[in-house]
């Protein structure tokens, strides 16, 4: 059961750690790496509080091994905005009521990210459909819905302006 | 939750992890997108010593349309299965049964080869590739064999596949021009179905020429139903004929009682996704 060197890239940053086979990503991410916007919650692939987003996919990483991501493009919610400059779905998120307790909404950022990558213009049953993977125990998902939606709206009409 | 300790190997040809199985015999265990297997291991319910994973073989990657001979990586994902546009001209079923599995962060992840080999009665595709007549491919250290679909499921995670065997690749025809509809009742999104019914027909004219039926997480194994499919070729698929094919699938199946509900629940809940997914196949034939 010998330790393994993997390397991988994190928000932009390559890293390279020494796991057992049976570390699984989320723990290397939040004890490792001090990555700890990535949640964990029900730890057995249910809630998506531990999503990331891994080539160009969002992975659950409390079900994934960190030695599967060697070679891996990963990114948290640390990637895609910060305190000072808040991504547009973080600033959708805020102004639209979309988190309660907060727990959730990494993972939630994180999953809604990639699927506007996929559907720009997603209709509200799109967005909860996209949105099917991920758990929150407060807000009844209204606010998280709307919010995904206003971001759309928003990142749509900057890319316009900027055409 | 930690699983047990275990040697991780990622070989990149069929070869190589089939070297590794016949190597470490019962101890090793291939993971394909791992959400089966992963949580099982956290459980410690599966226990392994080897872990061999396939991510790297490219063998075992992509979809192929040759003509009218689909082929399918055993580590096509979910995703993929969704995506290709190739696939769903030939078997558009494949997108509307995984659209219905597990949710999208899952289906990134899991994959047709570990949904079909893992022999978990409530997987959907299983059904599925019993209604298109699939075969498996199994690689395993005596060289490589076929299997149907229709005879690859013994009981529950028992399956035609060896301990040392692979499952590669799965083929089969293409089913365009054909009704299709994959229906399924579950309680909420990502659990597994309470009952679900995959339906294929061809008409000529009026008449059903072919249909074919397999259900899914009503017995320990999925079910196709010759009976059902019989009572609908010669008909119009009317109301007398759709409740022939239920009857008969009534004799096919054999639910037990769980969490999600009693045997006669069950039966109910199957005769009404059948109906639902005869109509709709219908609709599009």
């Amino acid at each position: 059961m010998t330790k393994t060197h993997v390397s991988l890239t994190v928000n932009g940053e390559k890293k390279d750690v020494l796991v057992d086979p049976r570390e699984l990503l989320i723990h290397t991410l939040r004890e490792q790496m001090d990555i700890t916007g990535p949640h964990i919650g029900c730890e057995t692939s249910h809630c998506g509080a531990c999503t990331v987003d891994l080539d160009g996919k969002s992975v659950k990483s409390c079900t994934m091994f960190t030695v599967q991501a060697e070679g891996a493009d990963v990114t948290t919610i640390e990637g895609l905005g910060s305190p000072d400059g808040l991504h547009v779905l973080q600033e959708a998120f805020k102004e639209n009521h979309g988190l309660q307790c907060g727990y959730c909404t990494p993972g939630m950022i994180t999953r809604a990210h990639r699927l506007l990558q996929e559907n720009p213009n997603p209709t509200e049953e799109e967005v909860r459909f996209g949105m099917a993977g991920n758990l929150c125990r407060c807000t009844g998902y209204q606010n998280i819905v709307k919010s995904v939606l206003a971001a759309a709206s928003e990142m749509n009409s900057a890319k316009e302006a900027a055409e | 939750m930690i699983p047990a300790a275990f040697d991780y190997h990622r070989p990149d040809t069929i070869d190589a992890a089939v070297g590794l199985l016949a190597e470490h015999g019962e101890e090793a265990r291939v993971v394909a997108g791992g959400h089966s297997l992963i949580p099982m291991m956290k459980l410690r319910m599966a226990y392994l010593s080897h872990l061999v994973d396939l991510r790297d073989v490219q063998e075992m990657q992509g979809i192929t349309v040759d003509g009218d001979t689909v082929t399918l990586g055993a580590m096509v994902t979910q995703h993929e299965l969704i995506t290709s546009d190739a696939l769903a001209s030939v078997a558009p079923i494949l997108r509307e049964a995984s659209l219905q599995i597990a949710d999208p962060q899952v289906r990134y992840m899991g994959t047709i080869g570990g949904n079909v080999a893992n022999g978990d009665p409530g997987n959907d595709i299983p059904g599925l590739m019993q209604a298109l007549d699939a075969k498996f491919v199994l690689a395993g250290p005596e060289g490589r064999r076929t299997v149907d679909a229709r005879g690859f499921y013994e009981a529950a995670y028992m399956t035609a596949r060896e301990d040392e065997e692979i499952l590669t690749h799965i083929r089969f025809r293409s089913v365009a021009g054909m009704g299709y509809a994959y229906e399924k009742q579950k309680r909420k999104i990502g659990d597994y179905a309470t009952a679900a019914a995959a339906v294929l027909v061809a008409k000529d004219g009026d008449t059903i020429s072919e249909a074919r039926i397999a259900m899914t997480n009503l017995s320990d194994t999925p079910i196709f139903s010759e009976g059902a499919g019989a009572a609908l070729v010669g008909t119009s698929g009317d109301g007398a004929a759709v409740a022939a094919a239920i009857a008969a699938m009534q004799a096919d199946i054999d639910p037990a009682e769980d969490n999600r509900g009693p045997v006669e629940f069950k039966r109910h809940v199957a005769g009404v996704m059948l109906s639902r997914a005869i109509n709709s196949a219908l609709s599009r034939a």
